[in-house]
């Protein structure tokens, strides 16, 4: 060979054709380079009935040079992941500054809620405010009122914890009737994350609050709105925490940026964002998010105020609402539960709309006040079927129908619905959102 | 307290006080810059004054557009006004709360008239919080109360009354606090049990989303990931023909016009079209697979393809692929 050919890949010629090449035949060898062209184009037009062409074609990424580090200095979810985005529920509110974003529960593995897809509520807009010129007061019934910087708090000893947050509205749209159509908007209120802070026990003890008559202490926004809630000193002090971390990197600004104070099992509301102010006080504030809004009307026509305590819950997240079931055969069900009071002890799920029940699996970690994932097998004979899942806390407290709900509370109170969802599965593999009697 | 700890634990017991060179002493000017809270006893209250007449002008200039002339308007919040009478106003409770056809307005709900207050104070006007005098938010409050028949045209709320005000609340015996839902040691209201066999004799389904509603929420399809163990619903979404060839990869080996790896789907409605066993046997070829008719490339099986989104496709294509 003389070496002015391109070389050709050895397996193209057996060994005696290497040996007529090798003995000067460029006839043949020119022959053979055809032949075998000819045979690749065959291969390929034969291929799709080999197997899957996802395997037998090799695809870009693996035929090409991908993409350098630090392309995107901060990352994004792939492009494949574009349909799960926070959303609002046409139609709920008016005002974009003061409305509500419902999480993509559907498309969540395990417990954390990913920090761009945390549910967003907000009373009179968001800030992204600059944390050198965030203070943070402590006044009221302490010996000494305090100005904090983030500096300051950063310094203090922090602790790393994970708990759900979940609005007192969420499910609100179903106390009277199915109204929405994916778990999304039924459940979407709901979110749940690593949070570092500081206790504010540590806060409150810093500025030597008053143990006597400190009855309760009110978390005040720095927003527009001015956000103020009402603890009960009992909560404030056993595992309330003044917050900038979520899941690894500080707050988003949606969520609070750079301080927000985190109530473990206690609405979402309480959780006051851009956190200014906590003041010492023995009488609760009745402030308008605890007298005109976030109170439960009852059938008596009296208002429930200071509701707080987020009770047991749970909800399956695949299969649900506006999904399809692809075809018979096994899947393996899942979703999350919780609790304001503690750990979820225990979830079983039904396939008949309530007539039986099996245990599903917990996965871990099982933590007080936070999601907790779970799972069942399950096959499906092609049939219709309703799915149900019941969560029971450490307490004892089981999960309740929305008919034993009802029973006590109505249709109209808005907040608080911690009741059994049921998707019903219809012949063709269908989910959608259906309430049972 | 810490005296009687343990002595080992002493060194984690943490007195006030304990974290040195951490946080300053907030002068008396900055916690009367921030604190201005007021509570139901009116505790935080500052002195001052304004009329119903005054209200009315800070109400037309700086309330009105979002919330109504009459403070009535529902358009871009709820209601403040209405729904209220004289003889809740004697009662202290809202009747209209029991009928369900009636929409509560703040005024039917509020208890407190510091919250009142307070809430416009510190959040009012929308897009300029905090910046209402003192005497324009008594104003403001005393206004919103005469439109809703509480105080009288010529009424001047001030700190002075405010008490006496708050005694005619329409509302202000509305709330309760004895619920399980605040203090983490009480009762809960319902108490399910957890059955496990044969629970109920009859499962009936009471509430399905309504038709009307259906499309209220988008395209479910495009809110779903369309890969993994469940899809997104093609019903929910009103996919058609095209959508789901497309979306199921159909269009990699077919075009609608044109041969690719595999015949084009105007051929295939040319040869079948009329016949009345072609929608069964198309339906079974892309489901199962077939081979022979078009030439040597098989079609593949497809099980990831509902039937009744494979019915969809060939319906698409035996009658108005194009």
């Amino acid at each position: 060979m003389n070496g002015k050919l391109a070389r050709a890949p050895e397996n193209f010629l057996d060994p005696h054709q290497i040996a007529q090449v090798q003995a000067g035949r460029r006839g043949f060898l020119q022959a053979a380079f055809l032949s075998a062209a000819a045979g690749l184009a065959a291969s390929t037009s034969a291929r799709a009935a080999q197997g899957d062409p996802a395997i037998l074609e090799l695809p870009a990424h693996s035929k090409g040079l991908g993409q350098p580090v630090a392309a995107r200095p901060y990352g994004m979810p792939s492009q494949y992941e574009s349909n799960l985005q926070r959303r609002e529920s046409p139609g709920l509110t008016r005002v974009g500054g003061a409305s509500v974003s419902f999480a993509p529960l559907q498309g969540f593995f395990g417990i954390i809620t990913p920090n761009g897809l945390h549910f967003e509520r907000h009373h009179q807009g968001w800030w992204d405010i600059d944390p050198a010129q965030h203070r943070l007061m402590v006044n009221g019934l302490v010996k000494q009122a305090k100005v904090y910087t983030m500096e300051d708090l950063m310094r203090l000893p922090a602790v790393s914890r994970m708990h759900f947050i979940e609005c007192g509205a969420n499910t609100g749209m179903e106390w009277g009737n199915v109204a929405v159509p994916t778990v999304q908007y039924t459940h979407g209120m709901l979110s749940c994350c690593e949070f570092t802070g500081v206790p504010l026990s540590t806060l409150l003890d810093d500025c030597g609050f008053d143990r006597k008559n400190g009855k309760y202490v009110l978390a005040e926004g720095a927003d527009g709105s001015g956000m103020t809630r009402t603890i009960a000193m009992e909560r404030a002090l056993d595992d309330a925490i003044v917050a900038w971390g979520m899941n690894g990197e500080m707050l988003r600004p949606e969520n609070g940026y750079p301080l927000r104070l985190v109530v473990p099992g206690v609405q979402g509301v309480s959780w006051v964002k851009w956190l200014r102010r906590i003041e010492v006080g023995d009488q609760p504030w009745a402030t308008k998010d605890e007298t005109i809004h976030y109170v439960d009307l009852m059938p008596d026509g009296r208002h429930r105020q200071y509701t707080s305590i987020q009770e047991c819950k749970s909800v399956i997240t695949s299969p649900s609402g506006g999904q399809r079931l692809l075809d018979r055969g096994f899947y393996n069900v899942s979703g999350i539960a919780w609790s304001g009071r503690g750990r979820v002890k225990r979830v079983d799920v039904s396939f008949d709309g309530g007539r039986n029940w099996k245990t599903a699996r917990l996965e871990s970690p099982v933590l007080t006040k936070c999601l907790t994932r779970f799972n069942i097998d399950w096959v499906w004979d092609g049939g219709p079927a309703i799915l149900q899942s019941r969560a029971i806390d450490e307490t004892g407290y089981v999960q309740p129908q929305m008919r034993q709900l009802r029973e006590v509370r109505g249709r109209r109170s808005v907040y608080h619905n911690n009741a059994i969802q049921s998707w019903k599965v219809a012949a063709g593999g269908e989910v959608s959102n259906v309430q049972v009697a | 307290m810490c005296k009687w700890l343990s002595a080992f634990l002493l060194a984690a017991c943490i007195p006030a006080f304990a974290y040195e060179g951490i946080g300053r002493p907030a002068t008396p000017d900055e916690v009367a810059a921030w604190d201005i809270d007021v509570r139901p006893d009116f505790k935080g209250l500052p002195a001052g004054s304004g009329s119903v007449k005054q209200g009315q002008k800070v109400w037309d200039d700086k309330c009105a557009s979002c919330h109504g002339t009459f403070g009535e308007s529902n358009e871009v919040f709820t209601p403040i006004v209405g729904g209220t009478t004289a003889e809740d106003i004697r009662t202290g409770r809202v009747k209209a709360l029991l009928n369900p056809e009636i929409q509560r307005t703040t005024l039917m709900k509020v208890s407190t008239l510091s919250t009142l207050w307070d809430y416009v104070r510190r959040a009012m006007p929308w897009n300029a919080p905090k910046t209402l005098t003192v005497d324009e938010v008594y104003a403001v409050v005393a206004y919103m109360l005469n439109l809703g028949d509480i105080l009288p045209d010529d009424f001047v709320l001030s700190n002075a009354n405010m008490a006496q005000v708050q005694a005619r609340l329409p509302n202000r015996n509305g709330m309760t606090r004895d619920h399980g839902l605040w203090d983490p040691k009480a009762k809960p209201d319902v108490a399910a049990v957890a059955c496990m066999h044969d629970c109920v004799s009859e499962v009936r389904i009471a509430s399905e989303l309504p038709e009307h509603a259906r499309g209220s929420h988008g395209n479910l399809a495009e809110q779903q990931r369309h890969w993994g163990a469940t899809k997104a619903s093609m019903a929910a979404s009103r996919a058609d023909g095209p959508t789901i060839a497309r979306r199921s990869a159909c269009m990699g080996c077919h075009a609608i016009e044109g041969r690719s790896v595999g015949p084009a789907f105007q051929e295939v409605a040319q040869r079948y079209r009329g016949r009345a066993e072609a929608p069964a046997l198309l339906v079974d070829k892309v489901r199962h697979g077939g081979s022979g008719v078009w030439g040597t490339v098989p079609m593949p099986a497809n099980p990831g393809l509902s039937e009744e989104d494979t019915r969809t496709v060939i319906a698409w294509i035996l009658g108005e692929a194009k």
